[in-house]
């Protein structure tokens, strides 16, 4: 378990990115934190793993106080992987650059061959063992980041925008690949501006706005109320709109994913489609 | 070296008098502040020169930021002190430590107070900087403009050199771990990302440049032009005669460190 307790956090400059966060991270919790840019969610991230030190409160790390532990330590249990890959990318092949973590981890050569070739196998990156990571493109680059951190399973993962560059089909495999991993037990918390991924993959939303939570729950209850959204300077995904179109219909405002979509509309059809069938 | 260092010889955006002078005239105060720096190796010389900086750091609301920078010179002020001792007398150490603060105080004073865009300016009214860079880079701006941008790209480059160290701490890296030679090479992660970013950024750089017609045509102007005001006229003659004044006594008497 995370715990953020009455955490706020001001910069050397002044910046005030943090105000009075309280959160619970546990096992098995999938969790999205949107908010405009500069509303503080990056700084955020980097309380979990103890990269800054809360200013005001505490963040706790399995009861540790994150301001007595160290980075490396905190490390091994929360994975912090960063926006953009080419702040880390630096070894000569993607297998080197996977396996850094587990031997700064200290594990044994046997252990870490073993869990880099898995790793690369579950995000489809095998192929790449042998690469230089400056090859590769740029959404895959990012797999190889991802990939640098999972090797060393964490307990918790906090992925910094991770569909950025990804193409639909990646974003696709990426999804089910959390969904994985939340249904093992472990935390995911997933920063990000992209509505209609989260739309879709359904988490819990934490809207952060000037660096205080304005709102949290579901997706389809936070995503769907327009005055929040706008707050965190985000839009509605598509299908929000279409049902907040459609509420004359009899249909609720609150749908945000496909597959209720489908349901709804499926019922409303058919019976339509009695009606109709009756009349004439 | 820690990034605090460089705060204090970064621009500071504000319209004091200071930042509102010339360049060029500023760069002929460092001179006027150097030749005699340089000419004597005298204690009270040193301390004149720095009290008579104080007036423009205060002016220039840059006091704060000259301090940061003396702080982070004290280690290497320390080193200078302590390799004069073994060479010369305490009093030439203490002189020749002073001499460093009074340069490094020069320095920071000119770079907090200029903009880059005024720098490139001035270095484009340079006779020898357009030559020189139509003979190297085949512009006669290329030179100036290379200058300014590797000053502007400075506080860029520190802002991703943290992020990469914090990235790599995520990844379990120790920089302060083991012996020397560990030490040395824990920086190894670090340095080549912000090398790879650098270059992936000037050559992205380079390509919006020339997708935007630089260099353009010889004979460019520019929308801020530099113009020396009757102050600036002002300082550039005492500067210059400061300058006549140390060179006359440096030929004419012998000043001793004390």
């Amino acid at each position: 378990m995370i715990t953020l307790e009455k955490v706020s956090f001001t910069y050397r400059s002044g910046q005030r990115a943090l105000q009075d966060i309280d959160l619970n991270i546990a096992g098995g919790d999938f969790i999205a934190i949107m908010g405009e840019n500069g509303a503080g969610k990056t700084t955020l991230a980097k309380h979990l793993n103890g990269l800054l030190k809360p200013s005001q409160g505490r963040v706790l790390v399995d009861g540790e106080d994150t301001r007595k532990v160290s980075v490396a330590r905190l490390s091994r249990k929360v994975g912090l992987v960063f926006q953009n890959p080419d702040h880390l990318l630096f070894s000569e092949t993607v297998k080197d650059e996977v396996a850094f973590g587990l031997k700064n981890f200290g594990f044994a050569p046997e252990v870490v061959h073993n869990q880099v070739m898995r790793t690369l196998e579950a995000l489809g990156l095998s192929e790449y063992a042998e690469t230089s990571p400056f090859l590769l493109s740029g959404g895959e680059r990012k797999r190889v980041a991802l990939a640098a951190i999972l090797a060393t399973e964490p307990d918790y993962l906090i992925l910094d925008e991770p569909t950025i560059g990804q193409d639909y089909q990646q974003k696709e495999r990426l999804r089910n690949f959390i969904l994985q991993l939340y249904s093992q037990g472990k935390a995911v918390v997933m920063i990000t501006h992209d509505v209609e991924f989260v739309a879709e993959s359904n988490p819990k939303v934490i809207l952060l706005s000037q660096g205080r939570i304005v709102a949290q729950g579901p997706a389809d209850s936070v995503l769907s109320k327009d005055e929040l959204v706008k707050k965190a300077s985000l839009v509605r995904p598509q299908m929000s709109r279409l049902f907040g179109e459609l509420t004359k219909y009899g249909l609720p405002s609150d749908v945000v994913d496909v597959h209720r979509a489908r349901i709804l509309l499926e019922e409303k059809l058919s019976e339509a489609k009695v009606r109709v069938a009756q009349n004439s | 070296m820690s990034l605090r260092t460089l705060e204090g010889f970064k621009f500071s955006t504000l319209k004091t008098p200071v930042h509102l002078l010339d360049p060029r005239t500023k760069f002929l105060i460092v001179i006027a502040v150097l030749v005699p720096a340089l000419l004597f190796a005298n204690i009270y010389v040193m301390i004149a020169l720095l009290v008579s900086q104080l007036p423009l750091l205060l002016v220039g609301k840059v006091a704060r930021r000259w301090a940061l920078s003396l702080r982070a010179g004290v280690f290497l002020s320390g080193l200078i002190f302590v390799v004069n001792l073994f060479t010369g007398s305490y009093l030439s150490a203490i002189a020749l430590t002073l001499r460093f603060l009074v340069l490094l105080t020069s320095f920071s004073l000119f770079f907090m107070t200029t903009s880059p865009d005024d720098l490139g300016l001035a270095l484009d009214r340079i006779g020898a900087v357009r030559w020189l860079s139509r003979r190297w880079l085949g512009y006669p701006n290329a030179l100036s403009f290379t200058f300014t941008t590797a000053v502007r790209l400075v506080p860029t480059l520190a802002v991703d050199a943290q992020t990469v160290v914090d990235a790599q701490r995520s990844r379990g890296l120790e920089l302060d771990k083991g012996n020397l030679l560990k030490r040395v090479r824990n920086y190894i992660p670090i340095l080549i990302p912000l090398l790879l970013i650098a270059i992936r950024r000037s050559l992205e750089l380079a390509e919006a440049l020339e997708s935007r017609g630089f260099p353009g045509k010889e004979g460019r102007t520019s929308l801020f032009q530099l113009k020396l005001r009757p102050v600036d006229y002002a300082i550039v003659a005492v500067s210059l005669a400061m300058i006549g004044i140390s060179f006359w006594i440096y030929f004419h008497y012998k000043i001793p460190v004390l």
